[in-house]
């Protein structure tokens, strides 16, 4: 099991109070599988995300991802955990202005010393990006950054991709071809898929898919 | 209309109140700099108004004897045929180890006492002015000089007048021959009927003497000091400019910021007009307030450096200015007027490109980054247009104007070159590394270039400001060392209390088979200024220790012979006469130029002739100092043996180790305001950067948000962004290295020569470069420590917001 999320509570502060956005939460998400996370605006979603990403603490409960419980980690150690088995993939794409198309796709791999080549070219060749590899984020379009994010979150070969509504900045053409691609490799890599979407349509291209509602997963 | 969009705009910096203070802090900081130079300056103008008020008054046209001193009997013969004249004795008396400068006049002709009091002094009356004639007679002294000399403990009274110059004084002549020792010398005799003179009732005068016109002998301390306040006002200018690239930042981020609520107020009908006039109001009622702070701090700054220049002023040129300071409406105005102006300037880049920009459309990443590109291009392109421009100006402007011009321009032109330099350096650095995060780290620093780019230009004017004057006071500092070991080549100095003891002194030295080498002089007036001309003994010492610059082969055998004279640096310089040339000198005197010698610090010229060249000229020559040549280890015994035999104070016999020590004292109090305000200018750099950083600080988490998802803890981007502010440091500093090294060739070849007279060599000094980088890259990590740790701090849910707050 790649991921799994047990009795997951996380409270914020709202209005002055601290009120549970989150509320035992659970779920769970094998290798080479995918899951859609839906839900209203507020409703957690990419709170979960965060939690599962090991970017954010939670109040109780249990995550493990690829086996390691993040509760017992530290900041070191939870971006240790980043670094070698989760991807994410944002709905601004959130690329490096200062590095270009190559660069931004190869840092994380390199950064967890997984840095294949062969399987970057592979990536570039697929995603349509082989020709703008030396090009910087701001020469690109919107469905061009966005792949290259994905390419940047395959690159290292991760056990887990977060992705956070990676097509909303997209319209509706090309964030269906951009979702298409991404499974496809998502499948090809055995990697395990965690989405974040206000779409239906997306969520049912998924393998299986949750509804987050007033912090409880249905 | 414009009040509504003034109070929206204001909010703003009741959310980024840390902006606001860099903002208040750095027009308060260039304000107060410029301020207190421009109070310093006005008050040493002052002072140099009322000496030469006083110079002006008393110097007219007189007589004066071109060779022998004028005696009282030259003065009675032509009263005798008519002359009108009144005759003046001056001279320099020490009291208590201070020098005053004493004039004495013979009231009863001139001048009418009442215009030498001031307001606040005594009333000027019969009484008084018999008070000045009768034994013991008064002195009249500005207040600080008679506070410094405690002058009351010699039995005189003193007389107070704020319209006497610092360390002068002024008396009846009788008073001032009797302290001076000279019953019979008088210095000039003020002519005192109608000009031009009707010789032909008054009849001729004798050869020796002749008219000397007002002030025609003297140079005006305001003439001399010129350059120095030039040099100051240069330094106030040069931290004013830095201030303004902390404000320009500042103002530049806060118009970034409010484009979106730029763009709320026009959607909701505001004018283009109205929107600038608001924003106009803004930024003058920020800057009144903070020329107001920088009015009170460069009050205090100046107040607190004014002795500084004042040693300064005295040490150089001997031009005395006084220790407090008065609140002067012309730069209390000048310094607000000047925050007004900086902050226009400073704004214009913003008010440019909200002209530009479309307001109703936020501009695209990419337009901003292609912008930056071409800002850094046209930047350089300007830059060498300023180099050039330097360049030329050296070439044919010449001078002093054209010295100061060069130095403008290459330390601006290098400064708008800088970003341009450093945006290749970092590319090159990011091609070059292969580690992903050091290839990250340098792509990083070159998309934090065009924010730190204002703050690392004042760095490196900072920077090359203290390379600069450092090489120049340092290489002057062992130019002056060596050249005090030449000059003060004896190993012991003797003054007597007059010729007759001179003579026996003399006597009983070489009795004891020393060698005396007598130090005697005669100053005389002449039309291109003063020349002291000094009588030397044929004798090794000269021979082997003499500053020379430039000397003719056989100079010391034709100077013993009387066939030359040998001329001071600035001599040489100010009547342009090179080696072997002619000086012009009244009859009797040397003319050949045997040789040129170096001769630091001393605004007037000097000349040497032989020893029997001056005596024949100069008969009556002081015969009161010696220089003694022994052995180093019998200075204690011949000193106590001197001081018993002759009843000789410790001033009276002082060993060369005494006197070079004051005298590098003296140098090294001269530079003292330089040093303060060589750090002043680096601190106020220092500041820029840490405001840059801390106000780029919010721009920085959409660059960082990502790389610390891939798993980069904060503890690691927080000592990578320290790393950075440490890599941009360091790369200004290694290229404000050689501009500092131009500037202090201008400084010691250029400026120096043209104000003071005299060139000195460039000598190296790496390890106070090494200090200067140190000090800068210190000044970094301090300026990175507070964001760095304000990062590492940082709850992840702010990092979080990078991405979620565009939704």
């Amino acid at each position: 099991m790649v991921l799994t999320v047990s009795d997951v509570t996380k409270t914020l502060p709202q209005s002055g109070l601290e009120r549970p956005i989150l509320d035992r939460v659970s779920l769970h998400l094998e290798a080479g599988k995918s899951l859609a996370l839906t839900g209203e605006s507020g409703s957690g979603k990419s709170t979960l995300l965060h939690l599962v990403g090991a970017l954010d603490g939670f109040d109780s409960g249990e995550i493990r991802v690829d086996g390691t419980s993040l509760s017992v980690l530290d900041d070191s150690g939870r971006a240790a955990l980043r670094r070698s088995s989760i991807s994410i993939v944002f709905q601004q794409f959130n690329l490096i202005p200062s590095l270009n198309v190559s660069a931004n796709i190869s840092l994380q791999a390199k950064l967890a010393k997984r840095y294949d080549p062969d399987w970057e070219d592979q990536l570039a060749q697929r995603l349509g990006l082989a020709q703008l590899l030396a090009r910087y984020p701001e020469q690109l379009s919107g469905g061009q950054q966005q792949r290259v994010a994905i390419a940047r979150s395959l690159a290292m070969r991760p056990k887990l991709l977060l992705a956070d509504e990676p097509t909303g900045s997209l319209d509706e053409e090309t964030g269906n071809a951009v979702l298409a691609l991404m499974l496809d490799l998502v499948a090809e890599s055995n990697t395990a898929l965690f989405l974040v979407t206000h779409s239906p349509t997306i969520a049912s291209a998924l393998d299986r898919r949750l509804h987050l509602s007033t912090g409880g997963l249905t | 209309m414009t009040g509504v969009a003034l109070r929206a705009l204001l909010s703003h910096w009741r959310q980024h109140r840390f902006q606001l203070a860099a903002l208040i802090v750095g027009l308060a900081l260039a304000t107060a700099l410029w301020v207190a130079v421009q109070a310093i300056n006005a008050e040493a103008k002052a002072s140099y108004a009322k000496a030469e008020g006083f110079v002006q008054e008393f110097d007219r046209k007189s007589l004066v004897s071109t060779d022998k001193p004028l005696t009282v009997a030259d003065y009675v013969a032509l009263k005798r045929e008519g002359w009108p004249l009144s005759p003046v004795l001056e001279g320099r008396l020490k009291i208590e180890n201070q020098w005053i400068d004493l004039v004495g006049f013979d009231f009863l002709t001139f001048p009418p006492v009442p215009t030498i009091s001031a307001p606040g002094a005594q009333a000027p009356d019969g009484a008084f002015l018999i008070s000045l004639l009768r034994p013991p007679g008064g002195l009249i002294l500005n207040p600080q000089t008679a506070a410094d000399l405690a002058i009351s403990k010699q039995g005189l009274a003193i007389h107070l007048s704020d319209a006497v110059p610092l360390g002068s004084g002024i008396a009846d002549i009788s008073l001032v021959s009797r302290l001076l020792g000279k019953p019979d010398s008088l210095t000039r005799l003020i002519y005192l009927g109608p000009d031009p003179p009707e010789t032909k009732t008054l009849g001729q005068l004798p050869d020796h003497i002749r008219f000397s016109s007002a002030n025609s002998a003297a140079i005006e301390p305001s003439a001399l000091t010129e350059s120095f306040h030039l040099n100051l006002t240069a330094f106030g200018f040069l931290s004013f400019v830095v201030g303004l690239f902390i404000v320009q930042g500042t103002i530049g981020l806060a118009m970034e910021q409010r484009r979106g609520l730029f763009r709320t107020l026009r959607c909701l009908g505001l004018p283009f007009r109205n929107l600038v006039l608001a924003l106009v109001v803004e930024i003058s009622i920020i800057a009144l307030i903070s020329g107001l702070i920088g009015l009170i701090i460069g009050y205090f700054l100046a107040a607190a450096l004014l002795p500084g220049v004042a040693v300064t002023l005295s040490g150089l040129y001997g031009a005395e200015i006084e220790n407090t300071l008065s609140l002067r409406l012309a730069w209390v105005l000048s310094g607000l007027a000047m925050t007004l102006l900086g902050a226009s300037i400073a704004s214009s880049y913003g008010f440019v490109s909200l002209w530009h920009l479309p307001i109703l459309q936020a501009p695209s990443t990419r337009a901003r980054g292609q912008q930056v590109l071409r800002n850094f291009n046209g930047w350089a392109l300007l830059g060498a247009g300023l180099l050039g421009l330097g360049v030329l100006s050296l070439l044919f402007l010449g001078g002093l104007s054209g010295g100061f011009v060069f130095l403008g321009c290459i330390m601006l032109g290098t400064a708008l070159l800088l970003p341009y330099f450093l945006w290749h350096i970092l590319r090159a650095g990011q091609s070059a590394t292969r580690h992903p995060l050091g290839h990250w780290l340098w792509a990083d620093a070159r998309a934090q270039l065009p924010g730190l780019s204002l703050a690392l230009m004042a760095l490196m004017l900072a920077l090359a400001t203290n390379i600069g004057v450092g090489t120049m006071v340092s290489s002057f500092r062992l130019t002056f060392s060596d050249w005090l070991d030449q000059r003060l080549a004896s190993e012991l100095y003797v003054t007597a209390r007059d010729d007759a003891q001179g003579e026996a002194i003399q006597q009983w030295l070489e009795e004891k088979g020393l060698r005396v080498l007598p130090i005697r002089s005669r100053v005389l007036q002449q039309p291109s200024g003063q020349i002291t001309i000094y009588g030397v003994r044929d004798d090794p010492t000269y021979r082997d220790n003499w500053p020379m610059i430039d000397v003719l082969p056989d100079a010391w055998d034709l100077l013993a012979q009387g066939q030359g004279i040998l001329i001071s640096e600035q001599l040489a310089r100010r009547q342009n006469i090179n080696l072997d040339e002619t000086l012009s000198l009244p009859e009797g005197w040397p003319h050949r130029v045997l040789g040129i010698y170096s001769d630091y610090g001393n605004p007037h010229g000097q000349a040497i002739v032989s020893m029997p060249q001056l005596l024949r000229n100069a008969p009556q020559a002081e015969n009161q100092r010696f220089g003694v040549r022994l052995d180093p280890d019998h200075i204690p015994v011949l000193t106590n043996a001197l001081r018993e035999a002759f009843d000789l104070t410790n001033e009276n016999v002082t060993d060369q180790g005494q006197v070079k020590e004051a005298s590098k004292q003296v140098f090294d109090q001269t530079f003292r305001v330089t040093d303060s305000l060589k750090l002043l200018t680096l601190g106020v750099a220092s500041f820029a950067i840490f405001t840059s950083l801390a106000t780029l600080w919010s721009q920085r988490l959409p660059q960082l948000g990502p790389v610390w998802a891939m798993g980069v803890s904060r503890q690691a981007l927080a000592q990578i962004d320290v790393l950075r502010s440490l890599l941009m440091a360091g790369l200004t500093a290694l290229l404000a290295l050689p501009l500092g090294l131009v500037l202090s060739w201008a400084l010691l070849v250029v400026i120096n020569t043209e104000a003071f007279g005299w060139r000195l060599p460039i000598h190296l000094f790496p390890l106070d470069w090494l200090w200067l980088v140190s000090l800068s890259l210190l000044a970094a990590l301090l300026a990175a420590i507070l964001p760095a740790w304000r990062l590492f701090r940082l709850h992840p849910s702010a990092l979080l917001k990078v991405f979620s707050s565009e939704r």
